[in-house]
């Protein structure tokens, strides 16, 4: 008898076991189907602008879209977590282009869209190669935007600071990195409550974005330590920090936030994506900004895919609305609302995309300076471990920029990332 | 069961036939005894087995797996990195990592700047709640306020309070200091600052305990104290405290489990969120490190032996913990 109640028991135990973990709806195509996104900041929306979803919806009567924001760590953490698992992802999930190396390992779990008739050939080929197996057989994930570079800096300040103020004569004060540092010194010397960046940490990868190979060489072996360019590149930021050039502003911090709008610091490296932070986290400094190239005159910051985890129950839908989200018309509004750059070489030459200018910067011809920045930009290289790498050396500065000896900070940084990539 | 019971128990119709109506016969008497029984040590078991059905599954099944996962060098951003087994590589090169002896380091320094002040507060503040107060339920319901408040909104006030730049104790400290304190950057002030949320998380709830402990202290012994000419400050200390001492060895026990498992509170206070516990890892404690290295740099397996050398330090403790108390408790006889 006892044994019958334990069986009964455990029969009961797992089921409920059982019912936690099967909620899939049913794949219905014509039924109502709910397509659940999750992203990590404002890939498709704005906190409180979700046009987009709506003019799908409208459209796709029996489809309702559910976002689910998170910030990018946790977001790819979780994502993978679910992958692993087998369940639990969302119908589509954003990945940011840093991480899609560390994704392409495991082709079997998302749809390949090679076999989703998408016309790659609007990409270009280093863009589509990015999310691609080795053999380019399968593809993760289709492009969204792309960062794109340059500097946006504080006019106000840089008159303070009696430093020209107009875009022309400021791009001219910089045409490489170095150029750019020595301007950053005479900056604090003239203003020395403000400082000339941010964080090292975006210095340091904005030096990079002219670079083909950083982390990883073409054949993806570790080569950071070999690298003379990531050494350059780090050198350069360490004498930006020890002549009290950085803010010291962890990225995406609520400090980072308040430096903004605090103007704490009077230039920052700037992705396109970064206009629509900038206008979102500090309203009040409209048209105090503006945009200047970026030294080097080339890079990229940033940028993403949209990728259907095989598990989902709608993966049908799903690839609907991923193929309709990246699409050119829906990159260009993307654009025009939150700033984020249209990854299709062909949209940059359409007049919404290259007249545009933007009020909160002044007037800046955005639309003609991120193009230019992509147009001579390398085709870079990324590894499985780019973004821990990245991490690592934005936390390896940030301890330069909390006194940290430089040459204890770089070994202490090649030691972790040896130990985080160097096994493969 | 009742059913069940129906069938085995009734008696046959042959039975009834021969014995006297009323008088159990022997065999039934006999059945009865050994439900009684099993009733007796069984039933005890299956009430207890939803604890240990779930635990089996949530804690048990994590635990072995662990285990094994702990073995290889798993990592999900590298192909058929699933199967290949390293043995105890993993605790082999865990026991040289300086970043983890870092992280232990951390732990110990954190569990023991938090958990000292916060036991004596709690402590202080339940034997100020223990007098005849106005308002007094509504103080002792005060004091946890704190507890059930969510760790993310503690951590969200704090990291105003421990701010570099516009940071409310750093404009207190304005007119004592220089340059404003960066209580990120050195092992001592982020251990200052992590510490200070977690006392302000769990004295509460400590008092609480003690409170209750307090409560169960007669009365009399206070009045012939006083009578005895004691003052308040000697009857807390030879009347309180000791009859406290159960209670004080249950808290200890607990807050040190707690301390050795920190994770919340220095995550949320490296507002980078990238889980390194600081720029050079200051306030990374062993769980910080094994989240760290097992999702954000993908080492699962590497993550698992970080787990399972956790778990060991935790019994060792546990275990030392549980000496010392019985040394106390047989100090006592």
């Amino acid at each position: 008898m006892r044994t019958s109640r334990l069986v009964a028991l455990t029969a009961v135990s797992a089921l409920a076991l059982a019912a936690c973990g099967s909620g899939e709806e049913s794949a219905d195509p014509n039924g109502e189907i709910t397509l659940t996104i999750n992203v990590f900041g404002d890939n498709f929306s704005l906190p409180d602008n979700r046009e987009l979803y709506v003019e799908y919806e409208r459209t796709h009567d029996n489809i309702t879209i559910v976002e689910n924001r998170s910030d990018i760590g946790t977001h790819h953490q979780n994502l993978q977590a679910r992958l692993t698992a087998g369940s639990g992802t969302a119908d589509l999930e954003v990945i940011e282009v840093g991480q899609v190396s560390g994704f392409i390992g495991q082709p079997d779990k998302f749809v390949n869209f090679n076999d989703q008739g998408v016309d790659t050939s609007q990409w270009t080929d280093s863009t589509i190669q990015r999310a691609s197996t080795p053999d380019g057989g399968t593809l993760i994930g289709l492009p969204t935007d792309i960062g794109g570079l340059a500097i946006c800096y504080r006019t106000d300040l840089f008159e303070a600071a009696g430093l020209p103020t107009d875009r022309e004569e400021v791009s001219a004060l910089w045409p490489t990195w170095e150029d750019y540092v020595a301007t950053g010194d005479r900056f604090v010397k003239a203003t020395p409550d403000v400082k000339w960046f941010d964080a090292a940490g975006h210095v340091f990868s904005g030096i990079l974005g002219n670079e083909e190979e950083t982390y990883y060489n073409a054949e993806g072996d570790l080569i950071v330590e070999e690298n003379q360019a990531v050494r350059d590149a780090w050198d350069l930021s360490v004498e930006a920090i020890q002549n009290g050039q950085s803010a010291a502003l962890p990225e995406f911090s609520p400090e980072w936030n308040t430096g903004f709008q605090q103007g704490q610091f009077a230039t920052i490296t700037c992705p396109a994506w970064m206009m629509g932070y900038i206008q979102a986290n500090a309203a009040d400094t409209a048209g105090k900004w503006d945009i200047a190239t970026i030294p080097g005159g080339s890079g990229n910051w940033g940028g993403s895919y949209l990728s259907v985890p095989a598990q989902g129950a709608n993966t049908e839908a799903a690839v609907e609305l991923a193929k309709w989200l990246t699409a050119p018309e829906q990159n260009i509004k993307l654009f025009k609302t939150i700033g984020n750059f249209p990854s299709q070489t062909s949209t940059w030459t359409q007049p919404e995309v290259a007249n545009y200018t933007s009020e909160f910067f002044s007037g800046a011809p955005a639309g003609k300076i991120f193009p230019a920045s992509l147009e001579d930009a390398p085709a870079q290289v990324y590894g499985p471990q780019s973004t821990v790498i990245g991490t690592t050396f934005a936390g390896a500065l940030n301890s330069v920029e909390q006194g940290t000896d430089p040459d204890e900070a770089w070994d202490s940084a090649m030691t972790d990332i040896k130990a985080a990539a160097g096994e493969g | 069961m009742s059913t069940d019971l129906d069938h085995r128990g009734a008696p046959s119709e042959e039975d009834s036939r021969r014995r006297p109506a009323g008088a159990p016969s022997p065999r039934r008497q006999r059945w009865r005894s050994r439900l009684y029984r099993l009733d007796l040590k069984g039933s005890p078991y299956l009430y207890i087995f939803p604890f240990f059905g779930l635990f089996a599954v949530f804690g048990l099944f994590p635990l072995v797996y662990t285990a094994v996962i702990s073995t290889t060098s798993w990592s999900p951003r590298q192909p058929g990195s699933e199967d290949e087994s390293v043995g105890l590589e993993n605790y082999q090169n865990l026991l040289g990592d300086e970043n983890f002896h870092n992280a232990l380091i951390n732990t110990f320094g954190i569990g023991l700047v938090s958990t000292v002040p916060q036991l004596l507060l709690a402590l202080g503040i339940a034997h100020l709640l223990n007098y005849k107060l106005r308002g007094r339920l509504f103080l002792r319901m005060g004091v946890l306020v704190p507890y059930i408040t969510s760790v993310a909104a503690v951590a969200l006030i704090f990291n105003q309070i421990f701010a570099r730049d516009f940071g409310l104790l750093n404009w207190f400290l304005q007119p004592f200091m220089e340059n404003p304190i960066d209580w990120r950057a050195e092992k001592w002030s982020s251990w200052l600052a992590v510490s200070s949320m977690v006392i302000w998380h769990w004295t509460g709830y400590n008092a609480l305990i003690y409170l209750a402990a307090m409560q169960t202290i007669p009365y009399e012994l206070y009045e012939s104290a006083s009578i005895d000419g004691a003052s308040r400050w000697q009857q807390f200390w030879y009347i309180t405290i000791p009859s406290l001492r159960p209670t004080i060895i249950f808290t200890v026990i607990v807050s040190t489990i707690g301390a050795l498992q920190l994770f919340a509170e220095p995550f949320l206070f490296d507002t980078t969120r990238n889980s390194n516990g600081g720029s050079e890892r200051q306030f990374q404690t062993v769980v910080l490190y094994l989240y760290q290295q097992f999702w954000t740099n993908g080492r699962y397996g590497y993550g698992a032996a970080i787990a399972w050398t956790l778990f060991l330090v935790t019994v060792v403790i546990a275990l030392v913990n549980f000496l010392l108390v019985r040394r106390i408790r047989s100090a006592e006889d």
